[in-house]
């Protein structure tokens, strides 16, 4: 089996006569931390959208979990796990209904939801919430479960999206030991965030800057070649050479 | 006199409890700031500071007039920037200015002085719309728009949220020349780095403050010894460090793992119990507002 959950070549995607993401390649281990860093206005989110089967590059090669991002979009979007800050659970919609939705969204049979959401409710310690409204539980309690449902059809990698944005400092942390224990136990992250010392967790770092992957490397790597201290300072060296206007 | 004045503000949405029991000073021409995660009731205080909502308890004022009875006198005074961009869409770049100019019955070539480091950035793109301008260009065409009629005090309701390292530095840069111009501002974000930017801050969590002071003292009281660790596979080590003797906590902080400690601990024997941890590297640490601000919600 290859050892590359996301392997990407010269990947492409022009929006008219705009090349937004501009044939980037590179490969993620499995069970790594991969951290998608960038500018605003770098290309971040439309490079995302092509690994998670949302939208097809212009141009390029690759495969995501197996599946092929020039024409298995569809398959690509079964087989991964997504979670952003923005949008996660509905509020609405009791612990369990949420469950349920997104089990049923990715295919679920009725019988194995009943018996994964038994899992991850007693895992979490969750199970007298069964029947709570996602809206009334504390921020970190909902943060546990959004990553729990992002991965109840036991994606081989997850993709999350700002996860920890306007997170408090302590919820931000415990929500990086699951994403830590989640690797742990095999899982692939790709993760995008603009707190640079999130940046520190990650197993390797890309740097995007005006639709390029310009570096990536470890984080250790990374600040020796471009000796600094800091993710946050090699950030805004390459960062600040941007030309693309924002 | 103060520039604003709280003094007990509480505001309750159904069973919420926004604000609880909030008082603090801003004086003129501070750039003060708060900071705070999503629910702390940052956007709260600006609603009720810019006159859009009147407080369950307490009072205040901004720039000596109160909230309540003197609200027309303060939309007079007030620039205000809200978290969501809040522009006309379909509108250009310079109708919108126009729009908040003739707004505050003021010409926008009175106030370009104090509005054009700013504003020069986008003037080449002025004809362009609103709803077509890059994330960066809309907050720099907001900010214009609150300084037209050149206020006392600005409100500045998360203005980096989401923005790159880069363009967050920048805005801070713009915040300073501004604070130079005499201008009041009381600016709030969730990026505790951010707080060093600023002459004082509030911490604030779930409606309430943990504690005012200027960025230096804040840290300054500090007063655990805290140390910095490392190893090679950094998720054993978190695991390992808060099972040692005297370790009181142990939380990821970028790089290393911050360690908390109490008298009981002792580095030699630390490093004798996790003997099996690879690379294992400790050294002490300097505090930062996030330790700070990590400590004051466990208390």
């Amino acid at each position: 089996m290859n050892d590359y959950i996301i392997s990407v070549r010269e990947l492409t995607k022009c929006f008219g006569d705009f090349t937004s993401v501009n044939r980037i390649s590179f490969d993620v281990q499995r069970g790594e931390i991969f951290g998608f860093l960038g500018a605003n206005g770098a290309g971040k989110t439309t490079a995302m959208r092509m690994l998670c089967g949302l939208s097809y590059p212009t141009s390029g090669s690759g495969t995501v979990a197996g599946w092929d991002v020039m024409r298995e979009g569809e398959q690509i979007k079964r087989h991964i796990g997504y979670m952003s800050q923005k949008f996660s659970l509905y509020n609405d919609l009791t612990v369990w209904e949420n469950i349920r939705l997104f089990a049923g969204i990715y295919g679920l049979s009725k019988a194995e939801t009943e018996r994964r959401a038994t899992e991850v409710l007693e895992r979490l310690n969750f199970s007298s919430e069964r029947n709570t409204l996602v809206g009334s539980l504390p921020l970190g309690w909902k943060q546990k479960l959004s990553f729990a449902i992002a991965t109840i059809h036991r994606p081989e990698v997850v993709f999350l999206d700002e996860p920890t944005g306007g997170v408090d400092p302590i919820t931000r942390r415990q929500f990086w030991e699951m994403i830590y224990e989640a690797a742990d136990g095999g899982t692939t992250i790709f993760v995008t965030t603009h707190y640079m010392d999130e940046a520190e967790y990650c197993t390797r770092v890309s740097i995007m800057v005006d639709g390029e992957v310009r570096a990536l490397d470890t984080p250790a790597r990374l600040k020796k070649q471009y000796a600094t201290e800091s993710m946050d300072e090699v950030f805004r060296i390459l960062a600040r050479g941007a030309k693309r206007g924002e | 006199m103060s520039a604003i004045k709280v003094e007990n503000i509480s505001k309750s949405f159904g069973k919420v409890k926004a604000l609880d029991g909030i008082s603090f000073e801003v004086e003129r021409g501070e750039l003060f700031g708060l900071i705070g995660p999503d629910g702390a009731g940052k956007t709260t205080l600006f609603r009720l500071l810019t006159t859009l909502l009147n407080p369950d308890e307490g009072q205040a004022e901004v720039d000596g007039f109160d909230i309540v009875k003197g609200y027309q006198a303060i939309r007079e005074r007030v620039g205000y920037m809200p978290g969501r961009f809040s522009l006309y869409q379909d509108l250009t770049v310079e109708e919108n200015l126009d729009f908040f100019a003739a707004l505050f019955g003021v010409k926008v070539e009175d106030s370009y002085d104090i509005i054009a480091p700013i504003y020069r950035q986008i003037e080449p793109f002025k004809r362009r719309r609103a709803g077509k301008l890059s994330g960066g260009m809309k907050q720099k065409l907001a900010l214009s728009c609150a300084l037209i009629h050149r206020p006392s005090v600005l409100f500045l309701d998360e203005p980096t949220t989401g923005v790159d390292a880069v363009s967050r530095s920048e805005f801070w840069d713009m915040l300073a020349d501004l604070k130079h111009k005499g201008i009041t501002i009381l600016v709030s974000t969730p990026y505790m780095d951010e707080a060093s930017r600023c002459d004082r801050v509030a911490l604030c969590n779930e409606g309430r403050i943990l504690g005012i002071d200027t960025p230096t003292d804040i840290v300054a009281g500090f007063d655990s010894p805290l140390y910095a660790v490392q190893a090679d596979n950094m998720y054993q080590l978190l695991i390992s460090a808060r099972r040692a003797r005297g370790v009181v906590e142990c939380y990821p902080f970028g790089e290393a793992h911050h360690l908390i400690v109490d008298a009981e601990f002792d580095i030699g024997q630390f490093k004798a119990e996790l003997a099996d941890v690879q690379g294992l590297c400790i050294k002490p640490a300097e505090p930062t507002i996030e330790d700070m601000f990590i400590k004051l919600m466990k208390q």
